[in-house]
């Protein structure tokens, strides 16, 4: 059993216990819960979080891919003002990216309105942000792996020799 | 059903002498009894729980939109012909001539048949470990030969054992079937034990059928080809599938790989019963060789950790449960309750709603045990191993 495997089977599951880890690994289950309790202290470990399709459920949420252009700063280049921007609880996800932008924000919220006034109050006024273009998700077809439909049927026969 | 034609030997029957031959299965009652219930978590499947992975199922959907619905040569596909030599060379260094020593089947089921046919005249004695999947002792009998059992148990890990296989070698021998890793034991034969059985297959001039449809399901040690040992390649048919590595059961594709004389042989009767394996799955076969690398990794990968938890799951419980390190079978031993393993498979389906095979549908001695497989979600295993455990509670001796 290595470490990444423990975090493997934690990515896809961050229910199992450390026991279950153990049995499926043929280790020994202190030891599971003692490298995952490291894993949670250095922040490899950031949090546990559960995958759901908001889709099935009656809410109110809009998601929108903000791209973002921005002027490095000298020293500090994206950083500083990629900050700026990932310390708004808005910004669910900001990655620095390579081609024609240089952002890009996935901004959370319960309207179009809400979104939109973030971009133009908050988020373009940044000094160095030089643009932003919104892009506002209509569905999400898949998260994390996940497909995110109907869960498929047993397709197996019983019992086969 | 009324029987028209007398079916003893002496007289004309219905049915040719060589198909009464084979007994009916003993599980009948069981699959009956299953059909019949709801909620059963069935660990009596004998295939992935995956399906295909998406990029084979694309390269065959997009073969059909290009129209590529027509017979393909008797051989198979040249390039998927190709692309299978290269990866049996890069796998286990053995080199087979795509144009004359590779023949495309449907499933090892087909590859087993046309090996059996190709090879075996009335009489002639088929050496096998068992227990053993239920198509070997068949094969041999539809091709009126004479299955020779070479019990193996668990103390002796499922492996055949190499003195007690010569002992069983006489004038009438002509092959030995072997199937490891095994369906249904889980075993893989050690490197070791393959040599001594290749010395005995030299000795007697003996060929080797090898059924290594499991050969990417090996857990914590290396698939050895039969073919790769020494002087075995000129005698070794090797069988080779993509059912189980790909998840590709339903597609029916597999191989035959072996010397030119029987693959000749065997293809003599593959273009006359079969022409040809479906050419869409041929497609798949080919993307599954190319581009499946990780997907086989992830899944083999997954089964591994099912594998584990899954026996330590049964010797918690208090079973004896042999180590299996391929395929995706568990096959413990229920001598912690009184019962024989037909008996233990049908009131543990009965009771607590778990289908297992009787060790027995695999030969008499599989008795004692049962076949579990772990290719099932982990919770659905994790609750079986719950429901196992009461009704061992209940019926502990
Ligand atoms: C040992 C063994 N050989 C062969 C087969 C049949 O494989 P295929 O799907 O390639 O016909 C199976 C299927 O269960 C098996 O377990």
């Amino acid at each position: 059993m290595s470490n990444k495997e423990i975090l493997c089977l934690l990515e896809k599951d961050a229910k199992l216990t450390p026991e279950q880890i153990a049995a499926m690994t043929g280790s020994n289950a202190t030891e599971v819960g003692q490298l995952i309790k490291q894993a949670e202290d250095d922040h490899i470990i950031v949090k546990y979080k559960t995958l759901i399709n908001w889709d099935k459920v009656s809410n109110n949420r809009v998601l929108a891919l903000v791209e973002v252009k921005i002027t490095p700063q000298r020293d500090v280049g994206f950083d500083a003002i990629a900050e700026r921007i990932y310390k708004f609880a808005e910004a669910r996800t900001v990655y620095l990216m390579s081609g024609t932008y240089d952002l890009a924000v996935l901004v959370e919220g319960h309207t179009m309105q809400e979104i939109a006034e973030f971009v133009t109050r908050k988020l373009a006024p940044i000094e160095g942000v030089t643009g932003t273009t919104s892009h506002f998700v209509l569905r999400c077809y898949k998260e994390d792996g996940e497909i995110l439909g109907t869960k498929e049927e047993a397709k197996r026969q019983a019992v086969f020799l | 059903m009324t029987t028209i034609f007398p079916q003893n030997s002496s007289e004309k029957g219905i049915t040719s002498r060589r198909v009464n031959s084979i007994a009916p299965s003993g599980i009948r009652k069981f699959f009956d009894l299953l059909a019949t219930m709801d909620n059963v978590i069935s660990l009596g499947v004998g295939e992935p729980d995956f399906t295909t992975p998406w990029n084979i199922r694309e390269a065959a959907i997009y073969s059909l939109e290009k129209g590529y619905t027509m017979y393909t040569s008797n051989l198979g596909m040249p390039e998927l012909r190709q692309e299978l030599s290269l990866h049996l060379e890069q796998s286990y260094g053995v080199r087979y001539d795509p144009d004359s020593e590779l023949l495309i089947t449907v499933g090892v089921s087909e590859a087993l048949d046309l090996a059996m046919r190709a090879t075996i005249d009335p009489g002639d004695q088929v050496l096998m470990a068992a227990p053993c999947y239920v198509a070997y002792p068949a094969s041999v009998l539809l091709s009126c030969g004479e299955p020779v059992m070479i019990p193996t148990n668990e103390t002796g890990c499922f492996e055949i054992d190499p003195p007690l296989l010569e002992a069983a070698v006489s004038s009438r021998s002509k092959a030995i079937l072997s199937g490891y890793p095994s369906n249904p034991t889980g075993a893989v034969l050690p490197r070791p034990k393959m040599e001594q059985i290749a010395e005995i297959a030299l000795r007697h001039n003996l060929l080797i059928i090898s059924d290594e449809i499991y050969a990417s399901l090996v857990y914590g040690i290396e698939h050895t080809c039969f073919a790769s040992l020494p002087g075995m390649r000129e005698r070794t048919v090797l069988l080779g599938g993509f059912s189980k590595a790909y998840a590709m059961t339903g597609w029916r594709i597999g191989f035959a790989a072996g010397p030119r004389e029987i693959i000749a042989a065997m293809t003599k009767i593959h273009q006359y019963s079969i022409m040809c394996a479906p050419t869409m799955a041929q497609v798949a076969a080919l993307e599954a060789l190319r581009n499946s690398k990780n997907s086989v990794d992830e899944m083999v990968a997954d089964y591994n950790h099912r594998r584990q938890l899954f026996v330590k799951g049964l010797r918690d419980i208090g079973f004896s449960c042999f180590e299996p390190k391929g395929a995706f079978y568990a096959f413990p031993n229920i001598g912690l309750t009184n019962f024989n393993s037909e008996t233990f498979a049908e009131k543990l389906l009965a009771e607590e709603k778990v289908a297992v095979v009787p060790g027995t549908a695999f030969g008499e001695c599989g008795e004692g045990h049962v076949r579990c497989c772990y290719a099932t979600s982990l919770p659905e295993l994790e609750e079986a191993l719950v429901r196992i455990k009461q009704f061992v509670n209940r019926h502990q001796k």
